[in-house]
């Protein structure tokens, strides 16, 4: 298991979801429809069949049930936890046609894969060995799963990963209320138990190891390596200590220990999901002014409505059509100077304003790292994204990639269906080759 | 992996389960679907001369909210060409030679016998099944019910078959009995490799207040119709159980009714049937249902390190005896988990108004009751009406007595212990 201190400052989370006991996931189970062609089916990105592991919790048969799940989704038992459902699968449920409470497949998922860690039910072996060896780079949900299911087909696997350990953001970033760090520690063990996944840790490509280097020791590569360090701020003072990008800190809060104390009005920077998370994150850690200034309207938000709402209620307040210009402060952040814009994005004269923070969040999102992929030259890059084919192939023979690096940064869930895809498609071309 | 591999009366399929003959298994695009979905075997449609079918056909029990829970239908056997379902048969057992196909059969005389028996054969059947057990429409005719209702009529139609066949020949009872058993040993005496049991229960599955009619409604009129679904289980089990346990009958069984999920199948695997057939909850939910019912079976045998599907067929047999022979003398009384408890008092008004007035309020006042275990005659009623699992449980509590049942009681002066709750 991965290096994971017990005293980091998530560990004081709750779930925000807690898990169903047996008694309701059964109750929740019997309520499923077992719809035929069901629309939450194809609103999973990795196409769970859905139905078929609710309707056999409902039978007691809860190991076909983590069967059935984890047949599709190798990363099934942290998705459960940190997939936004609602508008994914749940959103999806015909329930909601009927204006009755969809059904609860996220709980129900953790239930069963729950479950199957428990019981340390296995289901899945390495195939006999095909003497082919496929490079990964980086070592994130989607090299996990593209892993997992080239050992299925008998492939070598190697995952370069850049830091000490892997797992990427489901072990540096999710927040804590949806899955602490040792829990997607575990389920990397659980991933690696099938056997023969090489990782060598300290290694970043292509500045440690070169393309031609990998493209020598291996038959194919998948480059699943995310997206980049947080940007930055350009405002006046954006240097200051106590400014920090939000990634990066939520990777102390995940993996080490803030101190806070000190800490009275937070400010955090964004409206996408990232700064949706910081801002619950800071008001779970105990800061008593927590605010969320944004440029745009309320409505423009790219974070999820519910995860907004959440933070509404537990006591975050949302600064819309508002930038910060500067930061002040003596030796750290003391005062943001904010201004207000119109509806064309135009700073409003006179508007600006002076509020107290003493820690300003900056999540206004990540760089894309596709210009790393220079040195292959069939790689196609645009704006950062690396272009690939409905089969995860890039423009390279031989060279796949998925997760955020080639999607351009969305959930989990997308980066295991691309990287199981991606794995079939190597699979397929190995076989050509 | 435990060997699912069934066997019932020289009927070879790679598992137990088996469509029963029903609109599930009409025709062969069907039941070629559910052989690649995971089925063992399937009994296709009745085969006669084909009839002409009512609209509407069908009814359900509905019940607190679920559909379904019971079933009923007044269609007769099949509407199609024989010509076109032999066809089929052939082309689906050339497709999937490893399945079961038997053919379920039911004409009047013994010369139609002789020649449907000999088709069928032709098309590739593994083995037929007599159908002795429609309760609407065809008894009217002579047939179905008509025929299993009478053990004479039974043994000799049997016996036609038999001396027609090759093939392993099944007689499919109907429940619509006074006791199975001498139904079972009169298709035996004819000859039969098996039985397959049960078909449907004469019914009225309800009426429409509004027009005066019972359902399922045909113009104004209605007819009574065969019940199946998950409602008829406990009478098709007892049914299994009772020619399984009868020491004069010795034939395999093919059990049926109201199976829907793994854990029912086995239920009837327990008490003596080798193989299993499901319609109505195929007819609800679609062949994809017996993907959990292979694999919780599957899992089940591999946890309790059964490998063959034969070491579970009647096991529990054995321990269904008269009521002369049970143990009066072992005494339960039911006891409240108090954590578990959420307060519903379900129990308490169950066994107050239905049974022997011993669970009471707490006199701490909280809402889990109490239970007074010198009155507690041990009934369960509280444990089913409890709506959490494993809150209350029936303990067993020593008397000091030894094990003593009414027949030794009678027959040998045995001690009973004193009656509780009977004042
Ligand atoms: C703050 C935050 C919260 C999130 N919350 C959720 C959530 O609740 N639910 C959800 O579904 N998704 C969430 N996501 C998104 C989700 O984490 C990502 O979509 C997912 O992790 C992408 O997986 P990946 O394998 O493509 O990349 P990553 O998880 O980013 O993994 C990439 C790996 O590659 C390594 N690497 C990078 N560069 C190199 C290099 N040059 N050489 C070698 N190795 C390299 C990295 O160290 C990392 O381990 C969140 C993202 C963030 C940032
Ligand atoms: C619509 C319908 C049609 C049926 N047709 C036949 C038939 O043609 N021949 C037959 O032997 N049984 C027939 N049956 C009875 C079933 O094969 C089965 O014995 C019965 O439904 C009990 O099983 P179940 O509870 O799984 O439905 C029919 C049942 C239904 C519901
Ligand atoms: S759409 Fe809803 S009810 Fe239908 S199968 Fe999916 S979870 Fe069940
Ligand atoms: S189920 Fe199909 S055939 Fe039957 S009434 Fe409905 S639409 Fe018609
Ligand atoms: S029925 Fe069960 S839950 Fe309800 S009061 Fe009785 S013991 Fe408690």
């Amino acid at each position: 298991m991965a290096d994971i201190p017990a005293d980091r400052s998530e560990a004081s989370f709750e779930d925000f979801k807690p898990a169903y006991t047996k008694a309701q996931a059964v109750v929740e189970a019997n309520r499923c429809l077992y719809c035929y062609d069901a629309p939450c089916v194809k609103a999973c990105p990795t196409s769970i069949d859905i139905p078929e592991f609710i309707r056999k919790i409902a039978t007691d048969n809860v190991r076909g049930s983590a069967r059935t799940i984890l047949e599709s989704n190798i990363l099934g038992m942290s998705c459960a936890r940190v997939c936004p459902v609602e508008v994914l699968c749940v959103g999806d449920c015909v329930y909601n046609e009927l204006g009755v409470p969809p059904i609860q497949i996220g709980k129900l998922q953790r239930f069963s894969t729950d479950e199957a860690y428990a019981a340390g039910w296995r289901f899945h072996e390495a195939g006999s060995d095909t003497g082919k060896s496929v490079g990964l780079v980086g070592g994130g949900p989607a090299s996990l799963a593209c892993a997992h299911r080239l050992r299925r087909f008998g492939h070598r696997v190697t995952i370069y990963e850049k830091r000490d350990q892997i797992g990427g953001l489901n072990l540096t970033g999710v927040a804590p209320y949806k899955i602490k760090a040792d829990r997607a520690a575990e389920e990397i063990d659980y991933v690696m138990a099938i056997g023969g996944i090489d990782v060598v840790t300290g290694v970043s490509v292509p500045g440690d190891l070169s393309w031609d280097e990998l493209r020598k020791r291996h038959d194919a590569l998948f480059v699943g390596f995310g997206l980049g360090p947080d940007s930055i701020l350009s405002a006046a003072g954006g240097d200051l200590p106590g400014i920090v990008g939000a990634v990066d800190w939520i990777e102390q809060m995940k993996l080490g220990r803030l101190d806070l104390s000190a800490v009275r009005s937070a400010m955090v920077v964004g409206g996408g999901n990232t700064a949706l998370d910081v801002v619950r994150e800071l008001r779970g850690l105990g800061v008593p002014e927590v605010a969320l200034v944004y440029r745009g309207d309320e409505a423009v938000m790219s974070g999820y409505a519910h995860e907004w709402a959440a933070a509404k209620e537990e006591g975050v307040r949302g600064l819309f059509r508002t930038l910060p210009v500067a930061f002040s402060g003596d030796g750290k952040v003391e005062r943001a100077r904010l201004v207000r814009m119109d509806e064309h994005k135009r700073p409003i004269d006179g508007s600006e304003h002076e509020v107290p923070c003493d820690l300003a969040i900056v999540a206004v999102g990540q760089s894309k790292l596709g210009e790393l992929c220079a040195g292959l030259a069939g790689v196609k890059v645009e704006k950062g994204r690396i272009l690939v084919g409905p089969d995860q192939a890039t423009g390279e023979p031989g060279v796949y990639a998925g997760g955020d690096c080639a999607n351009g940064g969305t959930e989990v869930v997308n980066a295991v269906a691309e990287g199981r895809d991606a794995a079939v498609s190597i699979d397929a071309w190995l076989g050509r080759t | 992996m435990p060997d699912l591999t069934s066997n019932t009366g020289g009927i070879v399929s790679p598992n137990p389960f088996w469509l029963a003959s029903a609109p599930p298994a009409n025709s062969g695009g069907q039941v070629q679907r559910a052989f690649d979905a995971g089925w063992g075997g399937a009994v296709w449609k009745t085969l006669g001369t084909p009839i002409q079918n009512v609209s509407s056909r069908f009814g359900a029990t509905r019940w607190k909210g679920a559909s379904g829970v019971g079933f009923n239908n007044i269609e007769l056997i099949t509407d199609r060409p024989l010509e076109t379902n032999f066809r089929e048969i052939y082309e689906t057992k050339k497709k999937y030679p490893k399945h079961a196909i038997i053919v379920s059969l039911m004409v009047e005389t013994r010369e139609e016998w002789k020649e449907i028996i000999a088709r069928s054969e032709d098309a590739g059947a593994d083995g037929l099944e007599l159908n002795f057990g429609c309760p609407h429409g065809m008894c009217e005719r002579g047939m179905g019910s008509a025929v299993g209702q009478e053990p004479k009529v039974n043994e000799r139609i049997t016996g036609w078959a038999k001396e027609f066949a090759k093939v392993p020949v099944l007689v499919k009872l109907t429940p619509n009995v006074g006791d199975i058993v001498p139904h079972g040993l009169a298709a035996q005496r004819g000859g039969a490799d098996g039985v397959s049991l049960i078909n449907t229960i004469k019914s009225i599955i309800g009426v429409d207040i509004d027009r005066f009619v019972p359902e399922p409604r045909v113009a104004g009129l209605s007819t009574n119709g065969g019940y199946c679904g998950a409602a008829v289980r406990p009478i098709a089990l007892h049914m299994t159980a009772a020619l399984s346990r009868d020491p004069g009958f010795h034939l395999p069984i093919s059990g049926i009714g109201g199976i829907t999920n793994w854990r029912d199948a086995l239920e009837f695997i327990l008490l003596g049937s080798s193989s299993v057939q499901v319609c109505t909850e195929v007819m609800l939910r679609g062949y994809r249902i017996v993907e959990d019912m292979i694999e919780g079976l599957e899992t089940y045998m591999s946890e309790r390190g059964f490998e063959r599907l034969d070491q579970l067929v009647g096991k529990a047999v054995p321990a269904y005896s008269e009521w002369g022979d049970l143990d009066l003398n072992y005494e339960t009384v039911a006891k409240i988990d108090a954590s578990a408890c959420i307060g519903c008092q379900l129990c308490m008004v169950a066994c107050h108004d239905g049974a022997h007035q011993c669970i009471h309020p707490n006199p701490d006042g909280s809402r889990v009751p109490t239970i007074d275990e010198d009155e507690c005659v041990g009934c369960n009623l509280c444990q089913i009406v409890c709506p959490v699992p494993q809150c209350i449980s029936m303990v067993q509590v020593p008397n000091g007595y030894t094990p003593a049942t009414w027949n030794e009681h009678v027959e040998a002066g045995a001690q009973l212990r004193p009656k509780k709750g009977a004042h």
